[in-house]
């Protein structure tokens, strides 16, 4: 208990020690915000083991949802005059919808919990690399939607994004009481807000993990029909995962949308899908301390590692060895070696779930025969 | 009901005519595509009673057992269970109506401790939902705690030693996992038990001990038990009832002895010439 009081109490003053705009500092809540969402992925995958690929379209509803509810986006509304809720008092003032953070962010979970359940829907008579395609195609079009979103227009006039064309600016995080954050003179109380939302979500991994939930999860990851035949509802059960899984990637979508202070289409990529999923496999699957670890590292090692390998002599390096390319380029190539690298030195990640060390180690597991399959 | 074998031979059938039977499968079948794997088959089963169902390999035992508890859904025909009808219902609706399994090969959660395997068993009595567990309610403490000393209750009731109460399950003995599976399922408070093949893997001193268990559960917990066995000495010391199926048919059904001196049981198992 006690080093745990340390570590989060260093946590919680490190920022006061470094620049109000110290670069660190942004790549800081850029990790946290990474951490929610691999705690997210976690429980689907790592939990339920339901492999998960389209993840990203998670990040884009959470992100959008800050878009859509904090900005002028539909200047429109209201007769132009706008709808503002709990929001500041510049925010305030301007055309569109503002609402304050914390209902973006419960609007945030609601939007992306009903998305996992409609990822899950299809997914539900599938198993392994089946529900892998299903969900890595969500992930697509739901990428797709919002990159041509700007010609899509749903009701009225509106538009369901600005495409290509950023949403921006997005309004500062709001808090009651707390007042508002100002991202151009002081980053800190993003970190802050980034921490506070990890331990939230650790808070909420654990008591899942061990209730009757997440009994359930581990045992349909298990066996499927042995879970079903024991009174496990395999439905509910999995749509839970999803949706659960889901609500921590809006939240942490709608965070980075404010901290950004833009909603890009572009950054619905498939590769966010996998970026996510290496930290969740680095670290540990079903590991919620791995699961934190790994995308710690792999976010630093993103915003810190690879930049700095372009600035500085990597690029050189790679010149002279007549490879005509820079290291940001191939950014997920880097991944994919460090994927690649821990499932041959340390498949079972960084820091395992002990379930899952038991399962490589000592060759436990059974095989999952869908309940499904035998029925039809 | 006595303990005691059924005094008349069709005595299972007739309760299920009459609606007196916990569980009845009425002319029910299984194809898979171009296969029966069960054809036609009526079965009933009286509560508090032990019955077997026995046949030479691949003669459908286990299909059937998993169109009673849900896994298949039959092609034709009706199951009731406490004359409800769940043919084709879910599993996990028909666990928590009362029936409960345990597998052939052994199908724990390999990685679960052996209590929070039998946790898992007690699902569809729990009512602990999201926001309980997360807040972490007075009454969702109380059931995960109450939950948890059944779990132990029911380990020590079918004699796992306590030592072996928190550990994984794969690393339990073969003995061992069979006591966790049956606990799992009795955590359920079934009404019905099914065990398919309970005793294979074990040596006869641990099947009579089993046979022993089953009375004691039927006894004690008013669970009628419904049996797929091999184990001929088993299947005769403990059953009321028996059925025998066949290439996916009902070949003969009744008390041990009858069933021991039948033909076509005889022929089924050890072939024609052998049954001359």
């Amino acid at each position: 208990m006690l080093p745990a009081a340390v570590a989060l109490t260093a946590l919680v003053i490190f920022p006061v020690f470094r620049d109000p705009l110290d670069s660190f500092l942004g790549d800081s809540i850029l990790a946290l915000a990474f951490v929610v969402m691999a705690l997210g992925l976690n429980i689907v995958v790592g939990f339920a083991g339901l492999l998960d690929l389209g993840y990203v379209a998670f990040y884009a509803f959470g992100a959008l949802a800050t878009g859509w509810w904090a900005s002028d986006f539909f200047t429109g509304v209201n007769g132009e005059r706008g709808i503002h809720i709990g929001a500041s008092e510049f925010a305030s003032s301007l055309p569109g919808v503002h609402l304050n953070f914390l209902l973006i962010l419960v609007g945030a979970v609601i939007i992306t919990a009903i998305a996992g359940a409609i990822i899950g829907l299809p997914t539900l008579r599938l198993r392994g690399d089946y529900i892998a395609i299903v969900t890595l195609a969500f992930g697509e079009i739901i990428g797709r939607i919002a990159q041509n979103g700007d010609e899509l227009t749903l009701i009225g006039d509106y538009k369901f994004s600005n495409g290509r064309q950023s949403i921006s600016p997005i309004d500062q995080i709001n808090l009651p009481l707390i007042g508002e954050f100002d991202q151009a003179t002081n980053l800190r109380p993003y970190f802050w807000m980034g921490l506070a939302l990890v331990l939230v979500v650790l808070f909420v991994n654990f008591r899942l993990r061990d209730s009757r939930m997440g009994r359930a999860w581990i045992a349909l990851r298990e066996d499927e029909v042995a879970a079903a035949s024991m009174g496990v509802p395999l439905v509910k059960t999995k749509l839970m995962a999803y949706a659960v899984g889901a609500g921590f990637g809006g939240i942490s979508g709608a965070f980075l949308g404010a901290f950004l202070n833009s909603v890009n289409a572009n950054q619905f990529q498939f590769g966010f899908s996998i970026f996510i999923l290496a930290m969740v496999i680095l670290g540990g699957l079903g590991s919620i301390w791995g699961v934190v670890i790994g995308a710690v590292l792999l976010s630093f090692v993103n915003t810190r590692f690879l930049t700095q390998l372009d600035q500085g002599i990597g690029n050189d390096v790679l010149n002279a060895l007549g490879l005509d390319f820079t290291f940001n380029e191939v950014k997920f190539g880097v991944f994919g070696f460090i994927l690649v690298l821990v499932m041959v030195l340390r498949p079972e990640g960084l820091l395992p779930e002990r379930r899952r060390k038991l399962e490589l180690t000592e060759g436990v597991g059974t095989g999952g025969e869908s309940v499904y399959e035998a029925r039809a | 009901m006595t303990p005691e074998p059924a005094p008349e031979k069709a005595q299972p059938a007739a309760a299920a005519a009459n609606g007196s039977a916990l569980l009845a499968a009425k002319d029910v079948s299984k194809i898979f595509g171009g296969l029966v794997a069960v054809d036609d088959v009526s079965f009933g089963i009286a509560p508090r009673s032990i019955v077997s169902i026995i046949g030479p390999n691949g003669a459908g035992k286990t299909t059937f057992f998993n169109m009673l508890t849900g896994l298949y859904k039959p092609s034709i025909g009706t199951i009731t269970f406490e004359r409800q009808d769940i043919t084709g219902r879910r599993p996990d609706r028909i666990t928590a109506l009362g029936v409960a399994r345990t597998f052939q090969n052994i199908r724990l959660f390999a990685t679960m401790s052996a209590v929070e395997n039998v946790m898992v068993g007690q699902h569809a009595r729990m009512r602990a939902g999201m926001f309980g567990a997360i807040l972490r309610t007075p009454a969702a403490r109380k059931e995960e705690r109450r939950v948890r000393e059944h779990a132990r209750e029911m380990l020590d009731y079918v004699g796992l030693k306590p030592a072996a109460f928190d550990q994984i399950a794969a690393n339990l003995s073969y003995g061992d996992q069979r006591r966790v599976e049956i606990a799992r399922a009795l955590a359920s408070d079934p009404r019905l038990l099914l065990l398919d093949e309970p005793t294979a893997g074990m040596n006869p001193n641990e099947s009579a001990r089993l046979t022993e268990f089953m009375v004691k559960l039927r006894d004690e917990r008013d669970v009628a038990i419904l049996l797929i066995e091999h184990d001929m000495r088993v299947v005769m010391g403990v059953s009321e009832h028996i059925t025998v199926l066949d290439h996916g048919h009902k070949i003969a059904e009744g008390r041990p002895q009858e069933i021991r001196e039948d033909e076509r049981v005889i022929e089924a198992y050890l072939g024609k010439a052998a049954g001359d």
